[in-house]
């Protein structure tokens, strides 16, 4: 049942992210000023959004876990956020080709830039514990810890890296520009299957997460005999 | 017959006031661990040494003028205490490891929270002990003038370090059963403490400049006390699940 269910939103996402991109590369014209890389916005901000809803899903799931303590939810905070951190790395990456292009540099440390590393590397961190603990309800505990604390932390670091950019002005600065609304439409309308492919990535690791722990406990009963 | 009215002595069973039952046992906790510290010495004098390799190590890596040691103070000094705090709070824990202590801690008939708040009062003493010390020997070896702001400037280290050790504490009691410990606890606390440290940089180099606090200083003020208060809030309901066995 659950096959069927990922390969149907699977086949579904590929559509509509095909479908997307005809438009975006042979119906949308060019933007004015930045020329054909604009288009990668429709990738850059929608992948953020999804990381974001991932590892809000991953707090969630984190809390449901110590009050339940059932390791499903250990399993879904888990693949929520490793599948998060590959969102945040593809928002990362896209926005430092488009800054390569736009600005010439790869790299600023510009408030938002900042902010999101900053939020990967706790993520990161995250999944570094998991692979230092082997005992799986320990590991579920601390890492559900660990997941709370880290979005509570999200909010404080924005706030403060904004503060700490806004003292210091850089050379580079994001307008508040405005979009005409069919790039508008487009950047909503692509968030859809980014969202769905966070979904079906999302199910696939839980699985395999499922899966790893069941042979684990197999092994050991044989070990126990 | 008439039975003579007896007026009870109110019993004490310690249960009346719970609240005074669990500061004191907060307290046991903390003045036992500030004397196996101050017995041993073994994470005040690797803190301590380790403050002091930072700070020659950036004079020589930057030779900065007095002007530039006053501008990257706030920087400089916190990066300093937040490398000496990993070195006493990767042990705040670890050290309970041997004799199997800290089973023997967790089955004591006290609160987690009470146990947490202990051993955080014990690593903020320890840890504003290590900068204490490093502060005069920053002015002499940079020499920076850093007293006449001395109380802001105190209550600013207090805030931060109460931050540090909070977070920390937490991450020292989730990482004390990991072979990697060592290398976990940085990985995890120094990312999650950006904002504290960030704003006890900001509000620390204007005060070792000796420049008047400032309204556009008290938003960093305001940030890290906020910090403190969520991340204090946070540890005290989350750390019973980090203690369970």
């Amino acid at each position: 049942m659950r096959d069927k269910t990922i390969l149907v939103l699977s086949w579904f996402t590929a559509l509509l992210l095909a479908g997307n991109l005809a438009i975006m590369l042979l119906v949308l014209p060019d933007e004015v000023e930045q020329g054909p890389i604009f288009r990668i916005i429709f990738f850059h901000v929608p992948v953020a959004w999804t990381a974001f809803a991932l590892f809000f899903a991953a707090m969630i799931s984190s809390i449901l876990y110590l009050v339940r303590k059932n390791l499903k939810f250990d399993s879904f905070a888990a693949a929520a956020t490793e599948v998060g951190l590959a969102f945040g790395a593809a928002n990362l990456l896209t926005g430092m080709i488009w800054g390569r292009i736009i600005w010439g540099i790869w790299w600023t440390w510009d408030a938002r830039l900042t902010s999101m590393l900053v939020g990967w590397i706790i993520y990161a961190g995250y999944v570094m514990l998991r692979r230092a603990i082997e005992e799986p309800t320990e590991r579920a505990r601390m890492s559900a810890v660990v997941s709370i604390l880290a979005f509570a932390d999200v909010p404080i670091i924005f706030f403060s890296i904004k503060w700490w950019r806004t003292q210091h002005p850089q050379p580079v600065v994001y307008g508040s520009g405005i979009m005409s609304p069919a790039y508008r439409f487009m950047l909503f309308f692509n968030w859809l299957p980014l969202l769905l492919l966070g979904i079906v990535l999302l199910l696939i690791r839980m699985r395999q997460e499922q899966t790893g722990r069941e042979i684990d406990a197999l092994r050991r009963e044989v070990h126990a005999f | 017959m008439a039975v003579p009215a007896v007026r009870r002595a109110p019993i004490r069973t310690g249960m009346k006031r719970p609240r005074i039952r669990f500061f004191r046992q907060v307290l046991t906790v903390a003045w036992k661990d500030l004397r196996s510290e101050l017995r041993t010495k073994e994470a005040l004098n690797a803190s301590f040494a380790f403050a002091l390799v930072i700070l020659l190590l950036f004079s020589i890596a930057f030779e900065p003028t007095e002007d530039q040691t006053r501008e990257i103070s706030g920087g400089l000094l916190w990066l300093v205490f937040a490398f000496a705090g990993a070195l006493i709070l990767n042990r705040s824990f670890a050290r309970e490891l041997a004799n199997d202590c800290l089973d023997a801690l967790i089955a004591a008939p006290m609160s987690g929270a009470a146990l947490f708040l202990g051993k955080t009062l014990a690593n903020f003493v320890l840890l504003s002990a290590v900068e204490f010390v490093c502060l005069p020997v920053f002015g002499v070896l940079y020499n920076v003038h850093w007293t006449q702001q001395a109380l802001p400037l105190a209550g600013v280290i207090a805030l931060g370090t109460w931050g540090l050790t909070v977070v920390g504490t937490v991450f020292s009691a989730l990482t004390v059963n990991l072979r990697l410990r060592e290398l976990m606890l940085p990985m995890l606390v120094y990312p999650i403490l950006i904002p504290c440290l960030l704003a006890a940089m900001q509000l620390t180099a204007p005060l070792v400049m000796g420049e008047p606090y400032t309204a556009e200083l008290s938003q960093w003020v305001r940030l890290l006390v906020a910090f403190d208060v969520i991340f204090s809030a946070l540890a005290l309901a989350l750390i019973e699940s980090v203690m369970v066995r």
